[in-house]
């Protein structure tokens, strides 16, 4: 046993780091470097959906009925496998139509309807107020085991003034008035909290392992030694079966898990984590497997705990629920002891917080505030700041909440109300999906419908599980439990019509979901949807498939600026009506707030305003009151639809014509771009043709000068000028008609006479022409062609030329005296490659790429050679290219140059069926 | 109603998980051993669970793809 002043100096330390956190979190936030503004944030805060009742009662049924504290988990494990789609449709319509609570959202879908969102309020209140009790019952209870002797029955003060659960009720108010009602944000986002409740969920699933690990490897060897003792008695053996020894109870087996599924939604302390709390839609992505991952991880040791418990204490000896703490307190672990008891109060408090920010939002939007607002002093006609109001009520309504949630406490005990209320909690909030879900998916749904869906489906929850619950609570006359209402006794709560055979609580989820889902339907069939319910339909329903400037305005009267500033301002405070209003204009276009036009659009934006402040019922009274409205009809509400959709396609039009122009632009824009290049390539090609030409003319001319003005020149020098003349001279006609033969070629005006050709023989003749060239220079060539090549479709002298053209140049490049080219030939079934290998200087990498191109060759360059046109390897390339072919070029510096170049075959057989003269594209 | 192949994915998987954890394929299990030791209904439970996590993840995390895919989808 650990001493009072211990645990709860402990409990406050742990709050006050709360604080500290929250704090923090807030700061960060101010900064503009939100510290939640992460999907694992984000995931662990959704994880406030394990409370105490997780933390302690799966325990407690693991060890009563086995696997069937799985339920309540795998349920939002499938729930998240829809998430994606459904609860990111309703983050979208609750961060578009500033949508901050569950009620509101319920209200807003039909309508804006005051006496839905009312209903949905009072219905929650009813369900969730047991359920805090039920997180400061567990506080309690783990306060006293820890307190008393083990073995011992815990006793708890009776006087509520020394009762240490009222003075941590009042903390958690004081922390959820701090951080959850500070200031008014229409957004009604709270980053601190977000912040402190994502750190409890860490501490509770690593307190809770822990224990696990404690139980499956230091109390016990090992989890296989654990279950091996426990299958040795027979009660646990039993517990670990399939059926436990009866048929399995498939029926309640799919209650529970839907009853979860749809809990995990629609819990309000969800919704405000989930939907209203989200940063970033994308978040969810990382969040709809990381939760349920959570959820596994919290009770991978929850059976080990539960069997570990019963095999120490024995049966009946220790409450169940409690095994977490007693098991390391009956080792003297005292220190684990208490780390798993502030794991447990970090999983109430954890609920407790959210919980009561959501239900105060809701009670303050939809319930007081309507009324407040009828009243002369605070409605429409009057005047003054009513932000302060609004931050009271929020406040007084935390603390009302929590004091009411340890008043059931302090008056159910231990009573059979608080036990089972977790899953009745749940049972309530289930109500809501009919209605949350059938607006979000069907545009059919109305104000009545869903109206009496929610009455019904109260109605049926309180009749056969509130009241029940209550009766075997001791709190009211048990009779009608076993006779039936006024006697009748196919009215029994636990067997309605004589439908026996399900548990309680399948019987009453079947009943209340079957009358709130036929209710829901059947009346909202009865009669088309007024007009208002068809706008809110559309806006909810097709969220998605508008952006935010295509949405449609379903509103039509006439309104002022000078009427709705004032009436943003008694709501969210003068300061910031005048922010949102400068903001708005901005975006408008309009110089000041004077300006803007006071149109559907400026009174839809200080609507949306106002609802995150007030929920959208109030808001609507509140802007009608001070506009002129002209109610819609049906026929107003298609004509706008009608008029967005028009729009939407004009502006969709345009966009299509715009990028349309756009393309055509860049396509003008690229071929001006290749046009330009053209033409500088032109004058390059211009003025290292006229070089070229210059060169020899140069020389011929001054020869010529020299001979004509030397009279007395001897016969021996002038023959030998002229003999530099005719060589100059055939260098020049070579050169024209190399451009020639290049302009032919490009222009698609050269001749081609295709013939059969046999490339070995034509390789032997081009080697045999050359060899007298190579023998001058002293360049040995060698020869190594396949012997069997099969006969090729080409023009013969063409590609002689190309050949030649490549032994040139390597014999041009191979060092004089010891040059070493190779010239070689294979033949493949795809075609011939014909490769020329010579031991020269090389090319480097920047090189190699131009000197295919034309032109290329200017002054400057390495490769300069005044003995040539520069046009051999382009016109060469023209020409394998016509064939279908291919030149390469593989060489790196002091390593030689290969020039290759290959022929297919199979364009070649092409080529012999097509006109022999066919124009080079 | 769920369009975009992540969608359509996602809702297969929600009906793989039903029809895995209810009537009549729970009735798989009704075995009493013990595999390694651990008794089979609640390990197959368990393993039950940790696939759908997995699987679950890969759609929703899954490649460069299909995240630009689900950014332009319409979830209805």
């Amino acid at each position: 046993m650990l001493s009072a002043t211990l645990v709860i100096g402990v409990s406050f330390a742990y709050l006050l780091l709360l604080f500290a956190v929250a704090y923090f979190g807030d700061w960060r936030a101010a900064q503009g470097r939100s510290i939640i503004a992460s999907p694992w944030v984000y995931a662990l805060s959704m994880a406030v959906y394990c409370t105490a009742w997780t933390y302690f009662g799966s325990v407690g049924r693991a060890a009563s009925s086995g696997v069937w504290f799985l339920p309540i988990y795998l349920g939002p494990m499938l729930a998240m496998t829809l998430a994606w789609m459904v609860v990111r449709k309703m983050i979208r319509i609750a961060k578009t139509y500033r949508i901050t609570s569950i009620a509101d959202f319920i209200a807003s879908r039909y309508g804006k309807s005051p006496t839905l969102a009312g209903l949905v309020t009072l219905i929650t209140v009813v369900g969730i107020v047991p359920y805090i009790a039920l997180q400061l019952k567990a506080i309690a209870s783990g306060y006293a085991v820890l307190t008393s002797p083990l073995g011992q029955p815990a006793v708890q003060s009776a006087d509520w003034w020394s009762d240490s659960t009222l003075y941590v009720a009042l903390a958690l108010a004081g922390f959820t008035m701090v951080f959850g009602a500070r200031h008014l944000d229409s957004t009604e986002r709270h980053e601190g909290m977000v912040a402190a409740i994502a750190f409890e969920s860490v501490v509770k699933l690593v307190a809770f392992m822990a224990v696990g690990l404690f139980v499956s490897f230091g109390l016990f060897a090992s989890p296989v030694a654990l279950f091996e003792q426990a299958y040795a008695v027979d009660a646990l053996r039993k517990l670990l079966q399939f059926g436990q020894g009866q048929p399995f109870a498939y029926a309640q087996w799919l209650g529970l898990t839907l009853l979860a599924m749809l809990s995990v939604i629609f819990l309000p302390r969800q919704f405000q984590v989930m939907v209203v709390e989200n940063v970033d839609e994308q978040h969810l992505r990382r969040a709809v497997w990381a939760f349920p991952l959570y959820l596994l991880l919290i009770n991978l040791f929850v059976l080990p705990i539960a069997m570990g418990g019963l095999l120490y204490f024995g049966p009946g000896a220790m409450d169940p629920e409690t095994f977490i703490l007693s098991l390391p307190l009956s080792q003297g672990y005292n220190a684990l002891a208490l780390f798993a008891f502030v794991g447990g109060l970090s999983a109430a408090t954890g609920m407790v917080i959210v919980e009561a920010i959501a239900v105060s939002t809701m009670v303050c939007n939809d319930l007081v505030m309507p009324l407040l607002l009828r009243m002369r002093r605070f409605g429409a006609r009057a005047s003054g700041d009513l932000t302060g109001l609004l931050l009271g009520i929020r406040r007084l309504a935390i603390l009302i909440i929590l004091l009411l949630g340890y008043l059931y406490f302090h008056l159910a005990g231990e009573a059979y109300a608080l036990v089972s209320i977790g899953l009745i909690s749940f049972a309530a909030v289930a109500q809501f999906a009919p209605a949350m879900l059938g607006g979000m998916y069907w545009k059919g749904g109305t104000r009545h419908g869903a109206l009496t869906g929610l009455l019904l489906g109260f109605a049926f929850w309180v009749y056969t599980l509130m009241l029940p619950s209550l009766a075997k609570s001791g709190w009211l006359d048990d009779g009608f439990l076993h006779h039936g209402l006024w006697g009748v006794v196919w009215l029994k709560p636990e067997a309605f019509l004589g439908l026996t055979g399900l548990d309680n609580l399948t019987h009453s989820l079947f009943w209340s979901l079957l009358a709130n889902v036929g209710g829901y339907v059947g009346v909202s069939l009865w009669r088309a949807p007024s007009a208002r319910e068809t706008s809110q339909a559309l806006l909810f329903v097709d969220v998605f498939n508008r952006k935010a400037g295509a949405r449609p305005v379903f509103w039509q009267g006439r309104a002022k600026v000078s009427a709705l500033l004032p009436l943003a301002g008694r709501f969210l405070g003068a300061e910031q009506a005048q922010r949102l209003f400068a903001e708005y204009a901005r975006r408008e276009g309009v110089a000041s707030i004077e300006h803007i036009p006071a149109d559907a659009r400026l009174v839809q934006f200080v609507e949306t305003q106002l609802t995150g402040a007030i929920g959208s019922a109030s808001a609507r009274v509140m802007v009608a009151s001070v506009v002129e409205e002209e109610p819609l009809d049906l026929d107003d509400v298609m004509r706008i639809l009608d008029e967005a959709s028009q729009l939407r396609a004009y502006s969709h039009e345009l966009e299509e014509k715009s990028q349309s122009l756009e393309r055509a632009t860049t396509e003008l824009r690229e071929a001006n771009e290749k046009l330009k290049s053209l033409d500088r390539l032109k004058d390059d090609f211009m003025s290292s043709v006229t070089h070229e030409l210059r060169t020899p003319l140069t020389s011929i001319r001054a020869l010529s000068e020299l001979m004509r003005d030397d009279d007395h020149m001897d016969l021996a020098q002038r023959q030998q000028f002229l003999g530099i003349i005719v060589v100059e001279a055939e260098r020049l006609s070579r050169l024209v008609n190399q451009v020639l033969d290049m302009a032919k070629i490009e222009a698609g005006h050269a001749e081609w006479h295709n013939a059969v050709v046999d490339m070995r023989e034509l390789l032997e003749q081009a080697s045999a022409t050359m060899r007298e060239t190579y023998r001058e220079r002293g360049v040995a060539l060698q020869l190594q062609l396949s012997t069997a090549v099969q006969p090729l479709w080409a023009d013969a002298d063409r590609i002689t030329q190309v050949v030649l053209n490549l032994l040139s140049n390597a014999a041009k490049y191979a060092p004089r005296g010891s040059g070493q080219v190779h010239l070689s030939l294979k033949d493949s079934t795809d075609g011939i490659a014909v490769e020329v290998q010579d031991n020269g200087p090389g090319i480097s990498q920047e090189q190699q790429s131009m000197v295919f191109e034309k032109f290329r060759q200017v002054s400057g360059d390495d490769h300069y050679r005044p003995g040539g046109t520069g046009l051999g390897l382009p016109i060469s390339r023209q020409i394998v290219e016509h064939f279908g072919g291919h030149m390469w070029l593989h060489s790196s510096p002091g390593q030689g140059a290969v020039f290759g170049f290959f022929l297919p075959r199979q364009g070649v057989d092409a080529e012999r069926t097509a006109s022999t003269d066919q124009p080079l594209i | 109603m769920f369009q975009g192949l992540v969608a359509q994915r996602l809702v297969a998987l929600f009906f793989a998980g039903w029809a895995l954890l209810n009537f009549p394929l729970l009735a798989l299990w009704d075995h009493d051993i013990l595999i390694g030791g651990l008794p089979l209904f609640p390990i197959a439970l368990f393993g039950v669970w940790a696939l759908l996590i997995a699987v679950l993840a890969c759609v929703v995390e899954g490649g460069a793809a299909s995240r630009s895919s689900m950014l332009h989808e319409r979830p209805d």
